[in-house]
């Protein structure tokens, strides 16, 4: 163990700090994506469930094995490139879809003290990332050289677009109600047990981001850019193999980030709904679960993961003008108003209940 | 050389090359990707000036937002690249008498005594916010600027909407979805309470 620190010390400081940053990238990345193969088989057995089927039970025990099987497969499908398809923004797009779901998770404190980078515009970061999101979709559907991909490309551009000024209002009611856009600022604002929790006084503005948010990945029930029954699978019609994975990973680590964020923006994101509770948190051994910690922030991830696959299993797709509608002329006005009596209440002093 | 003078030097090439290419690609495809790259490097350049909040809001707004709608329009274009390139010796003249003309008045002005005399400001703080920075300054100095410039976005917006808004012909058919939504069943299916047929008034159509 000497010889290995003594060898550490050799490094140059640059190049230990280049190293340190590098293996905190992969200690977040690696179960990430882990985390990304087991959310689609929970969905596959949730919804399976709903639909009061088994879901997929062949490989492993009870199916458990399934993710690793399907990349697999995946890996080793070929690559196929369309005739007439613009090559270079062909190969591109997957990779602009996928990397800014990876980059946001950067600014994501896991516990306090525990983000790769704690910055004081972490909220401001997050909605400029995702915003990058469409980018892969308009991208691969326009190098795809086929109808049913710009269509769907076409979609997910104006519905992104559309929901991201609901969603940047949504974070605006936060913001003010914490008065920081960092995000491990905003967790601690948050701090004396579940009556605290901005999901109490924000309740509009927590459903109005995670409806937006579901919209901004794509999911059903607004995944009119996939829409399988209108336009075969929309903007990833034309890929197979690894290139499709990387728009399912992304999409997937998308619905992560954004049932992340809500855990951190309405439920505290690591604080234990027992906080306050003395009598829970100072019990032998079990008292460690009832205290804050990273299990409470997976908990509250967890549950907004099942929403996004309840939708699914139970609501039919929206019209495409309907989506419209819903975003332009319910959730903007919604937050706007909700935004207002915040700020009155904020004025008037009101600040405890906010 | 430290390694700020690095970042910034990797940043500034990036951002000089991707600025290039813009005009010179092409493909207007690549040229909009180009356009987000250099972006993405002057956002960096803010950043690493303390002005981190301009630095994210140019990513979100033009490229999460303006670059969007440009690709949107770009790809809707069925663009004949041969006939964009015709008339280039035709403009060239114009076209260099005003980068001579804007390459002379940045000379002139990055070699005056005025700018020679700034000195570089001191580094903040580590909890320095420059967000908070921006609106104490945006809602206190300057609270009438930015009040108006909010109204004048507001007249454009409106006007950008009047000016597109074409009256429909009357018979056009449109869905009204409260109506839609509002609808129950007895709307839609009337059930009459009516005797049974029998068989002799069957026999009565035949």
């Amino acid at each position: 163990m000497d010889s290995l620190l003594s060898i550490w010390d050799l490094v140059p400081e640059v190049l230990q700090t280049l190293i340190v940053i590098l293996l905190k990238i992969v200690a977040i990345i690696l179960p990430l994506i882990l985390a990304v193969a087991y959310t689609t088989l929970a969905e596959r057995k949730v919804i399976g469930y709903m639909q009061v089927r088994l879901g997929p039970n062949r490989v492993g025990i009870k199916g458990s094995l399934q993710p690793i099987a399907d990349t697999v497969k995946l890996m080793f499908k070929e690559v196929i490139l369309p005739t007439k398809a613009n090559t270079f923004v062909f190969y591109f797009a997957p990779v602009m879809a996928l990397t800014p779901a990876l980059v946001a998770w950067s600014v994501i404190p896991f516990q306090s003290g525990w983000a790769l980078a704690d910055i004081n515009v972490g909220l401001l970061f997050i909605l400029a990332i995702t915003s990058l999101d469409v980018f892969g979709i308009i991208l691969a559907g326009w190098a795809s050289n086929s109808k049913y991909a710009i269509l769907s490309a076409m979609r997910a551009g104006a519905q992104v677009v559309s929901y991201e000024i609901a969603m940047g209002f949504a974070l605006v009611g936060v913001l003010m109600a914490a008065g920081s856009l960092s995000l491990s600022e905003i967790v601690l604002a948050q701090s004396g047990g579940i009556t605290q929790w901005f999901m109490w006084p924000l309740f509009g503005l927590m459903v109005v981001y995670f409806i937006s948010g579901v919209a901004e990945t794509n999911r059903a029930p607004f995944d009119v850019a996939e829409g399988e029954s209108e336009i075969v699978a929309g903007f990833h019609v034309e890929y197979s193999g690894m290139a499709f994975a990387l728009f399912f990973l992304g999409e997937y680590a998308n619905m992560l980030l954004i049932s992340a964020v809500a855990a951190i923006l309405f439920m505290g994101g690591w604080l234990s709904p027992f906080e306050s509770m003395s009598a829970l948190t100072d019990l032998p051994y079990i008292g460690v679960l009832f205290g804050n910690g990273i299990h409470w922030f997976f908990l509250k991830i967890a549950f907004f993961i099942f929403l996004y696959l309840w939708f699914r299993a139970t609501f039919p797709r929206y019209r495409y003008d309907q989506i419209m509608r819903l975003g332009w002329k319910i959730l903007i006005p919604v937050t706007l108003v909700y935004i207002f009596f915040e700020g009155v209440a904020i004025g008037l002093g009101w600040k405890p209940w906010l | 050389m430290n390694y700020e003078l690095i970042i910034f030097y990797l940043f500034a090439s990036v951002l000089v090359a991707a600025a290039i290419s813009v005009v010179t690609v092409r493909n207007p495809v690549y040229a909009a990707l180009f356009l987000i790259l250099a972006f993405f490097s002057s956002s960096a350049i803010w950043i690493m000036l303390e002005a981190e909040f301009l630095g994210v809001v140019l990513i979100l707004v033009y490229v999460g937002a303006v670059m969007v709608l440009f690709l949107f329009v770009i790809m809707m274009l069925d663009i004949n690249i041969d006939i964009l390139r015709e008339g280039f010796i035709r403009y060239l003249p114009v076209g260099l008498l005003v980068a001579v003309a804007v390459a002379a008045e940045m000379i002139f002005v990055l070699t005056s005594d005025t700018i020679k005399t700034v000195v570089a400001p001191a580094r903040h703080a580590a909890d320095y916010s420059n967000t908070e920075a921006l609106g104490e300054i945006l809602y206190t100095d300057y609270v009438y600027p930015f009040e108006i410039a909010a109204v004048v976005l507001v007249v454009a917006i409106i006007a950008a909407i009047v000016l597109t808004h074409r009256k429909r012909d009357p018979s056009t058919k449109s869905q009204n979805i409260s109506h839609q939504v509002r609808v129950k069943s007895s709307d839609r299916l009337r059930i009459i309470k009516m005797d049974a047929e029998t068989k002799t008034s069957n026999k009565v159509g035949e």
